[in-house]
């Protein structure tokens, strides 16, 4: 595989332009919703990500995040809240299944464009074992936020 | 030290390019491609590649002598016992220690760890007096440097956490020099283990061990050096550096995997509590208690790395026939021509000492605008193996104002080609990621 099946254009891009980005963290979760918040740390390279998730109505009203890490780990977080925003937060949950279970593969599940939109750019990202966590990152994050955000939302 | 054989000419030449490649051809997997490229392989600071004549010394102890050692009268234990024992000779010799003096463990890791538990055995209740010089408590000082791999830091963090001792830090300068001055302050009469590496596997400073072990000695403190990227590299001689103990790995010097070694001074070794207890480290047992056999046996529990010592004792013979004076001054000259041309990339920082410096043959840094797991799987792409992330040394990072770096690493095996293949692919990583 080549270096530009890894690195496609739409993650060079997502990595300079990071949608998103950007948690004041003495900030007050938004009023009117649900937030949760989860920090998670890849030990390989110290890399670190802090996704909140604040949801509404049934849908995800607020995704944002803040960190440090490579071109992979900030595109696939950038991306993540292009794809989050105004979406049912079950549907949430379905998209992040689906980047996993892609992630995890080895190369042997293609990416559903249906599904994922622009995150089946990271399809080639999963022959690299390296690389999984990486782009797994703020998905964890957010994985938890949300869990915790509906578990606000019900008590 | 083993004498120089005879095939070679008295002084031997320096080692230069030509005979580099003749090297090569004893290290059966740098023929291999990668990525449908050669393989240009910079990582040895992390694990050495194998010479045919190791390999061969580990299969033919599995096909002609694998038995059990010290135990057993047949005729296979007595040469397994023999080979083994024959090994440790080389590689005590190999690094100035009397034979009794070298303790075989898994690698350097776990020679720290063996220090620092058996130091906190004798920190424990009912400890026998003989190993009083060794227990730790509160007020007591463990002094370690900012430079230090996790391996050599860790293992002291515990040991004063569970003892109330305190771990100091030896700040590391601009430069990526020790603060000798600020060591002097550090290392008082409370000092009882100072441990520092011999050299930066981040920075590749060759630290000053006399003047290191002179501040320890005044005050009387046990003095440990990490020797994981000096062994394999440069003349070592634990005697003539006065430490009192000392720990390396053989995979980061041709060896397998899976063995390494600690060195201690014989009047310590017997009189430190066991780490690990067990058979074959024991004279007599009853059911309430044991007697422990002395070094090196006393810290041998279990059967142990038969073949692996076996095939680090080829790989110790195969550096001495080479020369590790003619290796350390081949590398210094790649470390020279890497630095100066990082450094003449631009937007590229260089960690440690600057071009002219002295440094081993190895180079971290960083690369503005790109992530340094980036630069490394761009390399890779073009078949060059480096380092990236933290090189367990997250402290040293974080006082350097960074997370992670990318790490090049050379050893006896790698040409002038080898370094400008891997700057000319360094110069590509910026305009690539639009940096």
């Amino acid at each position: 595989m080549s270096l530009d099946q890894l690195y496609q254009q739409i993650i060079l891009e997502h990595a300079k332009e990071r949608h998103g980005n950007g948690l004041d963290a003495g900030a007050e979760f938004p009023a009117g919703a649900a937030s949760g918040q989860s920090h998670q740390l890849n030990p390989t390279c110290g890399d670190e990500i802090t996704v909140r998730v604040s949801v509404a109505g049934g849908k995800v009203s607020d995704l944002r995040w803040d960190g440090e890490g490579c071109s992979i780990s900030m595109a696939s977080a950038s991306v993540l809240t292009e794809l989050a925003e105004d979406l049912d937060t079950a549907e949430l949950q379905r998209i992040i299944d689906s980047f996993r279970e892609v992630l995890r593969s080895r190369g042997k599940v293609a990416a559903d464009p249906e599904i994922l939109g622009d995150a089946a750019a990271f399809e080639g990202v999963s022959r690299y074992a390296a690389r999984v966590k990486c782009a797994m990152l703020s998905w964890v994050a957010a994985e938890d936020a949300l869990t915790q955000a509906l578990g606000r939302q019900e008590s | 030290m083993v004498a120089p054989p005879a095939h070679l000419p008295s002084p031997a030449p320096a080692l230069g390019n030509d005979e580099v490649l003749r090297i090569r051809n004893d290290f059966p997997i740098l023929n291999r491609p990668v990525n449908g490229q050669p393989l240009v392989y910079l990582d040895s600071g992390a694990t050495s590649q194998n010479p045919t004549s190791v390999l061969e010394a580990e299969q033919e102890f599995y096909e002609q002598r694998n038995a059990a050692v010290h135990r057993g009268a047949h005729h296979l234990a007595v040469e397994a016992t023999d080979v083994f024992e024959d090994a440790r000779e080389t590689v005590a010799a190999f690094i100035g220690a009397g034979v009794d003096e070298l303790i075989w463990t898994s690698n350097a890791t776990e020679g720290l760890n063996l220090l620092s538990y058996s130091f906190l055995n004798a920190s424990l209740p009912g400890a026998p007096a003989e190993a009083a010089r060794f227990a730790l408590g509160a007020g007591d000082r463990i002094v370690v440097t900012e430079m230090e791999h996790h391996a050599n830091l860790i293992p002291w963090q515990q040991l004063a956490a569970r003892t109330g001792a305190t771990l100091d830090y030896i700040p590391v300068d601009d430069s990526g020099a020790l603060d000798l001055e600020a060591a002097a302050r550090l290392i008082g009469p409370r000092t009882r283990v100072l441990a520092f590496t011999h050299a930066s596997n981040v920075l590749g400073t060759i630290n000053p061990v006399n003047d290191l072990v002179a501040l320890g000695r005044a005050v009387g403190a046990l003095v440990v050096l990490d020797a994981c990227q000096s062994a394999p590299h440069l003349e070592l001689d634990v005697k003539a550096l006065d430490v009192d103990f000392a720990v390396f790995s053989g995979h980061k010097m041709l060896g397998p995997t899976g063995i390494g070694g600690l060195y201690g001074r014989s009047e310590l070794l017997n009189a430190m509590p066991p780490f690990l207890t067990g058979g074959s480290m024991i004279t007599t047992v009853t059911m309430d208690r044991a007697g422990f056999l002395p070094s090196p046996q006393r810290f041998e529990a279990g059967t142990q790395r038969i073949s692996q010592a076996v095939a680090l004792a080829a790989a110790a013979n195969y550096l001495t026939e080479t020369g590790l004076a003619r290796i350390h001054a081949w590398e210094a000259t790649l470390g020279q021509r890497l630095v100066e041309g990082l450094e003449a990339i631009p937007g590229i920082r260089v960690l440690g000492p600057a071009a002219g410096r002295e440094r081993i043959g190895l180079a971290a840094f960083d690369v503005a605008g790109v992530h340094a797991h980036d630069v490394g799987q761009f390399l890779d792409s073009r078949g060059i193996a480096v380092r990236v992330g933290h090189h367990c040394a997250q402290p040293l990072h974080r006082r350097l104002g960074l997370t992670a770096s990318t790490r090049v690493s050379t050893y006896l095996y790698n040409t002038t080609d080898d370094v400008d293949a891997f700057l000319d692919a360094v110069a590509g990583v910026r305009p690539y990621f639009n940096a």
